[in-house]
């Protein structure tokens, strides 16, 4: 042993050593990798929930017409109580004609109290209005009501002015700043002005539509927004969405945020938006190069048509599913706001005389039950096609219109387009998703638009010489996405979107060169403290509780599935079979499998005992526990449904409807629904959830009690 | 050759295989049309319970076949590949003990931490060395920001999964 053997050992102990460190660190970094990926899945499953409940939730949309249709076709009612019920249920009300509408939503006779602190506005507006207008919101003030049917006046005097598709220009204000959805957050549009910058003369803003809703500072970003294009009308631009509409709005939030923030003056506000929406321009163009719609395309777009439209006819751009081909008359087209008078074209049977009341003076009695329901269908019939043509839906084939109704229509010299053919340019401009496979087809899970395909895109901008499209309209993970070959551009401004922490916001800025550039955020401080894994974490959490939810309305059905699979009756089922179980009755397309175990918490030799498992599902969502489970389970499963029938039904948006008004909801939705409830039912119901006052019910009440208890954003 | 069996465990527990293994790759696939991105694929192996180390994961690409022009993987090589991972039982999940001796080997001291410069040296020049992001988003989470330095056994603790227990038949 020499000095050799020494420097041996030593250096074969550093080589061990070192060895040992590499073999080590791959080993953490294996582990870690592994960590890092297992989250990944886990944020895009999450992401994966989120979207697929909304989606179910639009399509939700469509099962609410169906059960409109339904009415037309199936009920008969049994009193006169129940008859004028269901006309009242049709009829939406006042017309829209102009002179009406200036009476009907005065704001010169509204005074405004010396005690209020809040921003007084006169006209014409000036930046400084503009900032007290911010100012006054970030302190949350509230506009009063006297000013905000003021500048929604101003505001529809300038939107009648402009064309269906604006025109920008990148020369004047080098760059134009280009903002996707908003859906009421007010936050984010304080933190894009805060990053970007006012509007100004040298500050061109875009902003594409989706306004309101989800959120709840609609009306403080409409505000603005309309404060900013009175001041600065070359500069600022806004495009329709599809939340522009009321009724839209009546399911999704706008109208409730309206009527709580406005008592005594939000009717008058909400009928005021309701036109100011349909004035909004329809697109917008950038240096005759870049197109910016709300939705989407489809193949049959045209911009020549969409810029001929008359705009304001069309108010709300949603429509009743087709009814059944065999007993209905050929539905008559009409212009919107006037009342017609049995004006028929050639070949089509008179319409009859229509009045916007029930004619209970002409109703035979009720002891004659089909005559009884014949008339009521017919007058139900009317009262649909009323309401139809104040809302400017309509329902005929395109084939069935002959040449002579299209000119009763219209003026000689304007293009011979029907109202269908109208209708859907805008439906499909406002609603149309992008999808990577070629083609075009319907898009049947939003109820409306299409999904168009790469080709779709790459015809479109030939034919118009266009470089690409903007669009917004769906969420995305980090606020702007492309697809079609970097065509089609998504940008979505509304951050945190589904939860704290889902998503971020973005907007894009276009100077001359046309090249985008993207500004990313997140507006809520929370979310920037959190870690990676603590963010997915709580996103986790806030989607596995709404599919919990989901599961747990489903109950009943989810029963039968796993029944199917237990054919010994042992109250077990394999993990296998209760993903295809779970799937064949949510049909959300999720990856079951993968989420599992967020779901399922114990398992016995890999089976599942369904029936406790769903016990254990109940007892999380029951609030109020002396409910019956089954009624349970029917109100969460219809919960926006209802919500829906009953703002229609309110239609003074009191909030209040009388008991026996939510009785016949009640039993008319689940005779629809083929649920079983007797009337005891619905009074033990009423009786347990103590919220009759004064025979009226606060039907806002009545839903907050369904509802889940959301973590509140800290 | 076992599938002619019909009705037996191995079958029905292949078929299950496949069936997360599609459901995994499904979450990754973007376009709907049964491809996932090249670079995705560790990540989609890792999601399925499994731990490869980086040569591991590009050793299981080469028996994959890969679309060169346009750096994707179709399902249909991906699944074969994939299913005798999982019914060997390859990349077996790194039990709690082994990481814990791995953090000591790095601790020269022994007592208990490391700092963040041994941590950042260690694991972006050793190895298989992290990017910088990875190394950034480790240490947000795992370094106590007061003393800058990492307690591994709390740090292991905190991100141990306990899935090597039913892995991979936790179907």
């Amino acid at each position: 042993m020499g000095s050799g053997s020494s420097v041996n050992v030593q250096y074969k102990y550093s080589l061990q050593k070192s060895e040992n460190a590499f073999k080590a660190a791959v080993l953490i970094q294996q582990w870690y990798r592994r960590h890092v990926a297992r989250l990944e899945m886990r944020r895009r499953c999450t992401w994966r929930i989120f979207q697929s409940i909304e989606y179910a939730c639009e399509q939700d949309q469509i099962k609410l017409h169906n059960f409109f249709s339904y009415l037309m076709d199936q009920f008969t009612p049994s009193s006169s109580k129940e008859r004028d019920f269901i006309s009242r249920m049709f009829v939406s009300g006042e017309s829209y004609k102009e002179a009406e509408l200036e009476k009907f939503c005065d704001y010169e006779s509204i005074e405004v109290p010396d005690s209020y602190i809040g921003p007084r506005l006169s006209f014409p507006l000036l930046p400084d209005h503009a900032t007290a207008l911010l100012e006054a919101f970030q302190q949350k003030q509230q506009l009063h009501a006297r000013y905000v049917l003021n500048l929604l006046h101003e505001t529809r005097k300038h939107l009648k002015q402009l064309p269906n598709i604006s025109h920008v220009s990148t020369c004047y204000s080098e760059e134009v700043t280009v903002c996707g959805d908003l859906h009421g957050q007010l936050d984010d549009l304080f933190l894009i002005f805060y990053k970007n910058g006012l509007p100004s003369p040298s500050k061109s803003y875009v902003f594409n539509g989706d306004f309101v809703d989800r959120g709840k500072q609609s009306l403080e970003i409409l505000v603005i927004l309309f404060t900013f294009l009175l001041i600065y009308p070359k500069e600022v631009h806004l495009n329709r969405g599809n939340h522009e509409d009321h009724m839209v709005n009546l399911r999704y939030g706008f109208t409730k945020e309206v009527m709580q923030k406005y008592t005594v003056h939000g009717k008058k506000i909400l009928r005021m938006f309701q036109n100011v929406f349909c004035w909004l321009p329809l697109a917008t163009l950038i240096d005759q190069k870049v197109l910016i719609i709300h939705g989407g395309i489809s193949d049959t777009t045209d911009l020549d048509m969409l810029e001929k439209i008359q705009r304001d006819k069309f108010i709300s751009v949603l429509r009743l599913k087709k009814r059944k081909e065999s007993s209905r008359k050929p539905e008559m087209q009409a212009i919107n706001g006037e009342r017609e008078s049995g004006s028929d074209a050639a070949g089509k049977e008179a319409a009859p005389r229509l009045s916007l009341q029930p004619q209970s003076a002409q109703a035979p009695s009720t002891a004659n039950r089909l005559e009884f329901s014949r008339w009521l269908r017919q007058t139900v019939q009317e009262q649909i096609d009323t309401c139809r043509r104040l809302v400017d839906i309509s329902e005929s084939e395109p084939e069935e219109l002959t040449y002579s109704s299209m000119v009763s229509l219209k003026d000689v010299d304007e293009p011979c387009w029907t109202r269908q053919q109208e209708w859907k340019q805008i439906l499909d401009i406002l609603w149309s998703d992008p999808m990577p496979q070629e083609g075009c087809r319907e898009n049947k899970v939003r109820g409306g638009g299409c999904y168009f395909g790469p080709d779709v895109t790459e015809k479109f901008l030939e034919k118009y010489s266009l470089q690409f499209l903007i669009r917004s309209h769906e969420c995305k993970q980090e606020g702007y996405e492309f697809c079609h070959n970097r065509k089609v551009l998504t940008i979505f401004s509304a951050s945190n979107y589904y939860e704290i922490g889902s998503n971020r916001g973005a907007y894009v800025k276009l100077g001359p060169d046309l090249i985008p550039h993207f500004v990313q955020y997140q507006a809520n401080k929370t979310a920037h403290m959190l870690t990676m894994t603590q963010r997915i974490s709580r996103v986790e959490e806030s989607a596995f509780r709404a599919l919990r939810e989901q599961l747990f309305a489903h109950t009943s059905a989810l029963i039968s599935a796993f029944k199917a699979y237990d054919g010994d009756n042992t109250g077990r089922i394999t993990l296998s079979n209760w993903a295809t179980a779970v799937e064949s009755v949510l049909r959300l397309g999720l990856p079951w499998r993968m989420l599992r175990p967020q779901l399922v918490c114990s398992t016995k030799d890999g089976m599942l005992e369904y029936k406790s498992w769903l016990d254990e599902l109940a007892m999380e969502q029951r609030s109020q526990e002396h409910i019956q489970s089954s009624l349970l389970e029917i109100i969460y499963r219809n919960r926006s449904n209802l919500e829906t029938i009953f703002r229609i039904i309110d239609r003074d948006h009191s909030g209040l409807i009388s008991f026996e008004e939510f009785q016949q909801t009640w039993k008319l939705f689940s005779s629809h629904m083929n649920i079983e409830l007797t009337d005891d039912g619905i009074d033990d119901l009423v009786r347990s959830i103590d919220f009759n006052k004064d025979g009226n019910i606060d039907f806002n009440e009545f839903l907050e009690a369904f509802r889940l208890v959301k973590q509140c954003p800290t | 050759m076992l599938r002619r069996t019909a009705k037996c465990f191995c079958c029905n527990l292949v078929a299950e295989i496949e069936k997360k293994i599609t459901e995994a790759f499904e979450v990754f696939d973007r376009e709907s049309n049964k491809t996932v991105d090249v670079r995705e694929i560790g990540c989609i192996i890792r999601s399925l319970g499994c731990f490869p180390n980086e040569a591991e994961v590009q050793e299981l690409l080469g028996q994959i076949e890969v679309d060169e022009l346009e750096g994707f993987v179709h399902l249909k090589n991906f699944l074969p590949v994939m299913t005798k991972v999982l019914l060997d039982k390859r990349f077996w999940p790194i039990p709690e003990d082994v990481i814990l001796h791995a953090f000591e080997a790095l601790d020269e001291n022994k007592c208990g931490y490391i700092t963040k410069e041994d941590l950042v040296k260690h694991l972006t020049e050793n190895g298989e060395p992290f990017t910088e992001e990875e190394m950034e988003d480790m240490l947000a989470v795992a370094l106590d920001p007061e003393t800058n330095t990492l307690n591994y056994r709390d740090y292991r603790i905190k991100l141990v999964v306990d899935e090597s227990k039913t892995f991979p038949f936790n179907i």
